[in-house]
């Protein structure tokens, strides 16, 4: 194997094994979305859904889906705050190894966390009443896979600039938080006033949301009209995740 | 082994921006100075003199504002990585994941260094065999204790066989028996592998054991030379005199004695050959103003007093 790929893989690696010998981290990220979904969900039966055929447990199904990637990716990434100055990442970096090498191993790690744990949500679909095809699982799944890299190197990006764990809760509460209400997890585009549908259109996260809500179906009807076509929504969540990427490698490569 | 300078340092200076409330702070002042093959040299210091950023521009960890640095040859910051495979860095912070098994903290070390396979698995064992910690290789780190820790962390610098060793404050945390261990381990390395290595210390006992020393203060360095040579440079003994006036009678000695006795944190010190001797005449020149007399052999301390004109220790709570 080369060497770029074997330091990828082995930082891949560790990530995963960590989160397995931490289980607190797996409740940290499924739990809450999940309490948020049933609390939240159930309160708010009676809200107007966009147009789609479902209740509001069910459109807010798959916004709970990206709150759990959006969780995982903030705990897989919050550590590079403490490991950059010291600990294991500090030895990593005066490694051998390329920066491009260490950011991919970094997210991917992220990546695969927030993808099968958002998977397992999304499998238990049609416990709230709704199906899928299978053209549209596939589609699910990429869009999900292309959200955790994305959200993930979003975190890096944002982990790697910050000095304390505290500016990172900071930024979760002021940046994060808000980028998933204006999602279209929440609420849906259609019914928002003009300023905040403008707000939304330009949050990359409403397309990947859009994409899940509209590949569900609940008796025959999809569970929403979504806020554009498939194809717009796969390619904006592709550039979001590419820009992420790029930016998160050369924040990397700066003098720290 | 090898002969000639395996780390060479020029003019090097480093400035670290103002940040918010800090202004730009001025950490390397030009210091030059050569390590050759085969050495363990110590850079000796108080915290906040220039050790640390020293020892990261070696390790390629930032690039220094100013001057040259080199290893084997070759520039730390023009050609980081091909410096890096040469390096095997051990920081003051702990490196080791917590949370994975010694074994497997090694396992991901190899990778980064292009190591894999059955050959990885060979270093590994070889090299925990000679840190004494094959038998703990399955224990995750977070049960070890932190002399175990240490030397699981010298293993994982030395997995890639580097032919230079960094070594920042490697005795941070250790017991004197564990310190003591360490140092043995440096020695046989050396002897056995031809290792050079490069140790920062603020600990006197610790920077006696290296073959040749730096003193750095305040960013620049002070002194350079083996620990006995360095002693040397004072003549014969250190003789410390304990008065409730020392500006004053410092500047009596000095008239009736000549030499440089200076005052150093309250008391009076004075270099002084056959030092047994001149204390009657200091006490019967000064009767009733002398409340206590100390002679001694100069330590590295005193080197560092010679010339900072200031303690140590009082100099590292300035500064830190």
């Amino acid at each position: 194997m080369n060497r770029f790929l074997l330091a990828s893989a082995t930082l891949w690696q560790r990530e995963l094994v960590r989160f397995v010998r931490q289980p607190s981290r797996v409740v940290g990220a499924l739990g809450p979305p999940v309490v948020f979904w049933f609390l939240i969900g159930s309160g708010l039966g009676g809200i107007g859904t966009g147009g789609g055929g479902g209740n509001y447990l069910q459109y807010f199904f798959p916004g709970t889906v990206t709150l759990i990637v959006l969780f995982t990716a903030i705990f897989s990434t919050i550590s590079i705050i403490e490991d950059r100055h010291e600990g294991f990442l500090q030895s990593v970096l005066v490694a051998p190894v390329s920066r491009q090498s260490v950011v991919l191993g970094k997210i991917a790690g992220g990546t695969t966390l927030a993808f099968v744990q958002g998977m397992i949500f999304l499998c238990a679909a049609p416990l709230a009443g709704m199906s899928v095809h299978i053209a549209g699982f596939v589609f699910m799944a990429v869009i999900l896979l292309v959200i955790s890299f994305g959200l993930t190197g979003l975190g890096f990006l944002l982990a790697w600039r910050l000095d304390s764990t505290q500016g990172f809760h900071a930024i979760m509460n002021l940046f994060l938080m808000p980028m998933w209400f204006l999602s279209g997890a929440l609420f849906p585009l259609s019914g928002a006033p003009r300023w905040l549908q403008w707000m939304m259109r330009v949050n990359p996260l409403t397309y990947g949301v859009s994409a899940l809500q509209s590949s569900f179906y609940v008796q025959g009807h999809p569970l929403s009209a979504g806020a554009a076509s498939p194809g717009v929504c796969l390619a904006v969540t592709f550039a979001f995740s590419a820009v992420m990427f790029v930016a998160s490698v050369a924040t990397a490569r700066r003098p720290s | 082994m090898k002969q000639g300078n395996v780390i060479v340092v020029e003019g090097l200076t480093h400035t670290y921006p103002a940040r918010r409330s800090q202004p730009a702070r001025e950490a390397l002042k030009g210091v030059n100075f050569s390590i050759q093959a085969g050495e363990i040299f110590g850079l000796l210091g108080p915290n906040g003199g220039g050790k640390t950023t020293l020892f990261h521009i070696l390790a390629t960890f930032f690039s220094p504002t100013g001057g040259r640095a080199s290893v084997l040859g070759v520039d730390v910051t023009g050609q980081p990585e091909a410096v890096r495979q040469q390096l095997g860095v051990v920081f003051q912070a702990p490196s080791l994941d917590k949370k994975l098994t010694v074994w497997e903290n090694l396992w991901h070390q190899g990778h980064l260094y292009g190591l894999h396979g059955g050959d990885l698995e060979g270093r590994i064992k070889k090299s925990l065999e000679r840190v004494g910690l094959l038998d703990r290789a399955g224990d995750r780190v977070e049960v070890l204790s932190g002399g175990l820790r240490r030397r699981a962390e010298l293993a994982k610098g030395l997995l890639h066989k580097p032919q230079v060793l960094l070594l920042d404050e490697p005795s941070t945390g250790l017991d004197p028996g564990a310190r003591r261990d360490l140092w043995d381990y440096l020695g046989e390395l050396k002897r056995q592998e031809g290792i050079t290595a490069l140790v920062t210390t603020h600990l006197m006992e610790e920077a006696e054991k290296c073959d040749r020393l730096a003193l750095l203060h305040e960013g620049r360095l002070v002194a350079l030379g083996t620990p006995s040579a360095l002693k040397s440079q004072i003549g014969g003994d250190v003789i410390s005199v304990e008065t409730p006036e020392p500006t004053q009678l410092c500047e009596l000695i000095k008239t009736k004695f000549g030499g440089t006795p200076t005052v150093v944190d309250g008391s009076i010190r004075i270099e002084r050959e056959r030092g047994h001797e001149f204390i009657p005449q200091l006490v019967s020149a000064f009767p009733g103003q002398i409340a206590s007399v100390r002679l001694g052999k100069p330590t590295l301390e005193d080197v560092f007093i010679h010339h900072t004109g200031h303690r140590f220790w009082v100099s590292e709570n300035g500064h830190s």
